[in-house]
């Protein structure tokens, strides 16, 4: 019980991240698709957060008679992190307008050409 | 002032020229600024080799914030190496660039088009230079990211559901790096490639490192096209702008090879990699049907940007084979490879793009009686094909000669066997397109249609290309001597960090590295 209480962080994340990627195999929709490439992104980020977090220590700012930080680093990371995967989300919709507009449709098995099929 | 920042200028010289290139609006300013661009960072990256290579290793502290805390940009041998090779190609294909695009590119697109193109360069120049674990996959992303614009820039609507696949595959295997990168700082706490690799080998057979090694290298291997994770590829280059995927084909996957090579050699050793996680077996494994699989796929191929695409991830195999050896000459086959199969699918890209400007198709059935219409372009093509095949006196064979050897130097008869009968593929491959433009007559109902040889900014980037295919394969001092000094540093630093931890003598990775300097003058 306590192995799973004491990582329960990790448990979150590997569920999302299982979550996330199975979506992106999955799914039929082009959008869910974006939709479950950011659930598994997004459990990379929680991965850095947490893994950031010192047991006792407060948020990583100055303050008289605290002693104790979390590290700040991952979460500076992280903040690059989610700025790539906003760019990723956005070039993907931007691919999906346009695979709509030549297509008629964002779902995989409407394609007309089997070439096609994502 | 020049020189210390020598370094840092071919990352930020393209990231701040992109948004110049899109501001200039007009397509002939955009193309002539950006060639610039890319002429003066091949410039320097001449530059940075030369330094390299007599001084050993320059390290540059991005924004003065010195290493480990700051970030740190490390040239020595084998990254000054692929940059010289990547900034050429970016270039040459810039120049050749200007008609082929304006063939295959939306007009409204061009200037779209030239700063996608300097921002995957100033992406692929960055994930060399850097000597930081995570700023390297910040760099991957830039340029992944302008490679999907790339692909999704022709005016076939296929690319876009091919620029869409690649960017999934893509974005899982980035973010397959970022996970691998973040386990290594949860047990060692720091980002920089020689920190990281002094304190890995403190911690050999910690489970964290080794998921993180697992993670890093399935990432890697998309990136690189390995097989089985070669999927996006095909689609990819097969409907990208022709100039694009002369581009990508010629570069971003030697990029990714370089990346495989620096965290296998430099962060976490040959001994944990090799020896503790028997992944040598595995690349050798992947490798060999890399290059039977897909050397197969190509020779059943219609379209010959698809035969030329299958081919690429089988040179890959050829790749990946010379790294996984574990011996000097390995890498250096590998290394010398990378920079010769730039050459010789620069040149064949270039040659199907300059088909497709004049005839509209790649099928190979529209090659047939080409040899007579575009004499200049087609004796490109089978120059540069029988580079691929490794015909000698051409840059294809001296890859090959090193690879065999490097085998052979371990008593690895069978492998270097198949990658001789892997040479009779491309034969096969190469002969078919061959055979239909010298053998086969111009169909009736072309004849009218004025096919003719195209003009000379594409030919020149072309032959440049095909010259240095046979210059390189001829003279092989410039392309050897980096190459081995590139392998044999990265062995020397191996093997430096591996005694001292052994010793007890826990020294900085920069004191290490200065060390191995002294050995090596």
């Amino acid at each position: 019980m306590s192995f799973i209480l004491d990582y329960y962080n990790y448990w979150v994340v590997v569920f999302l991240m299982m979550a996330g990627f199975y979506i992106v195999i999955s799914a039929n929709n082009l959008v869910k698709k974006i939709v479950g490439l950011n659930i598994f992104q997004t459990s990379v980020f929680m991965l850095y957060i947490s893994m950031g977090k010192v047991s006792g220590g407060t948020a990583p700012i100055v303050v008289e008679g605290v002693t104790q930080y979390s590290n700040p680093l991952p979460h500076v990371l992280i903040l690059t992190a989610i700025v790539v995967g906003v760019a990723t989300t956005a070039v993907g919709l931007a691919l999906i307008v346009r695979i709509k507009r030549a297509y008629g449709t964002v779902e995989e098995n409407e394609f007309d050409n089997k070439d096609d099929v994502i | 002032m020049l020189e210390q920042h020598l370094a840092v200028l071919p990352i930020i010289l393209p990231l701040i020229a992109a948004p110049l290139a899109l501001i200039l609006g007009r397509s002939i300013f955009s193309w002539g600024f950006a060639t610039l661009v890319s002429g003066l960072a091949f410039l320097l990256s001449w530059q940075l080799l030369a330094a390299a290579l007599s001084d050993g290793v320059l390290s540059y502290a991005v924004g003065g914030w010195a290493p480990p805390w700051g970030i740190e940009l490390r040239v020595d041998a084998a990254n000054a190496f692929v940059l010289l090779a990547v900034t050429a190609i970016s270039t040459l294909v810039l120049v050749y660039s200007k008609h082929s695009i304006e063939k295959e590119v939306k007009a409204a697109n061009h200037s779209l088009f030239y700063t996608a193109h300097l921002l995957c360069l100033a992406g692929l120049s960055g994930i060399l230079i850097t000597g930081d674990a995570f700023n390297l996959f910040v760099f991957l992303e830039i340029s992944s990211l302008a490679t999907y614009t790339l692909v999704s820039l022709a005016s076939d609507r296929r690319c876009l559901t091919a620029a869409f696949r690649y960017l999934v595959m893509g974005t899982i295997g980035a973010t397959f790096i970022l996970i691998g990168v973040g386990l290594l700082y949860m047990k060692t706490g720091t980002l920089n490639m020689l920190d990281l690799a002094e304190r890995i080998d403190l911690y050999d057979s910690s489970r964290t490192i080794n998921t993180g090694l697992a993670f890093i290298m399935v990432g890697v291997s998309i990136k690189l096209a390995l097989f089985p994770l070669h999927m996006w590829l095909p689609p990819a280059y097969t409907h990208a702008p022709s100039a694009v995927t002369a581009f990508l084909a010629s570069t971003a996957t030697k990029v990714a090879v370089y990346v495989m090579i620096r965290f296998i050699f430099t962060v976490f050793g040959i001994d944990h990699v090799f020896v503790d996680m028997g992944m040598g077996l595995i690349l050798m494994a992947l490798a060999v049907v890399a290059i039977f699989k897909c050397s197969y796929m190509a020779t059943v191929q219609s379209n010959v940007k698809t035969v030329l695409a299958y081919s690429s991830v089988a040179q890959i195999g050829y790749l990946v084979l010379g790294l996984s050896l574990v011996s000097v000459s390995g890498l250096m086959a590998s290394m010398i490879h990378i920079f010769n199969h730039a050459l010789m699918k620069g040149a064949l890209f270039m040659a199907v793009g300059a088909v497709f400007y004049r005839v509209g198709s790649v099928d190979i059935k529209d090659f047939a009686g080409l040899g007579r219409k575009m004499p200049l372009t087609m004796a490109a093509f089978t120059i540069a094909g029988l580079s691929i095949i490794g015909v000698p006196l051409t840059v294809g064979f001296v890859s090959k000669w090193y690879l065999v050897i490097a085998a052979l130097e371990q008593d690895q008869w069978l492998v270097a066997a198949l990658v001789l009968v892997g040479s009779l593929f491309a034969v096969i491959y190469i002969g078919r397109i061959i055979e239909a433009a010298y053998f086969q007559k111009l169909p009736e109902s072309r004849s009218s249609e004025n096919i003719k040889e195209v003009s000379w900014l594409m030919l020149v980037p072309m032959w440049v290309l095909v010259i240095a295919n046979i210059y390189f394969g001829i003279d092989t001092s410039l392309t050897t001597e980096a190459a081995n000094s590139a392998s044999e540093w990265l062995f020397q630093t191996n093997s430096m960090l591996e005694n001292k931890v052994m010793e007890g003598e826990v020294l900085e990775g920069h004191a290490i590295e200065e060390k191995a300097q002294e050995v090596s003058s």
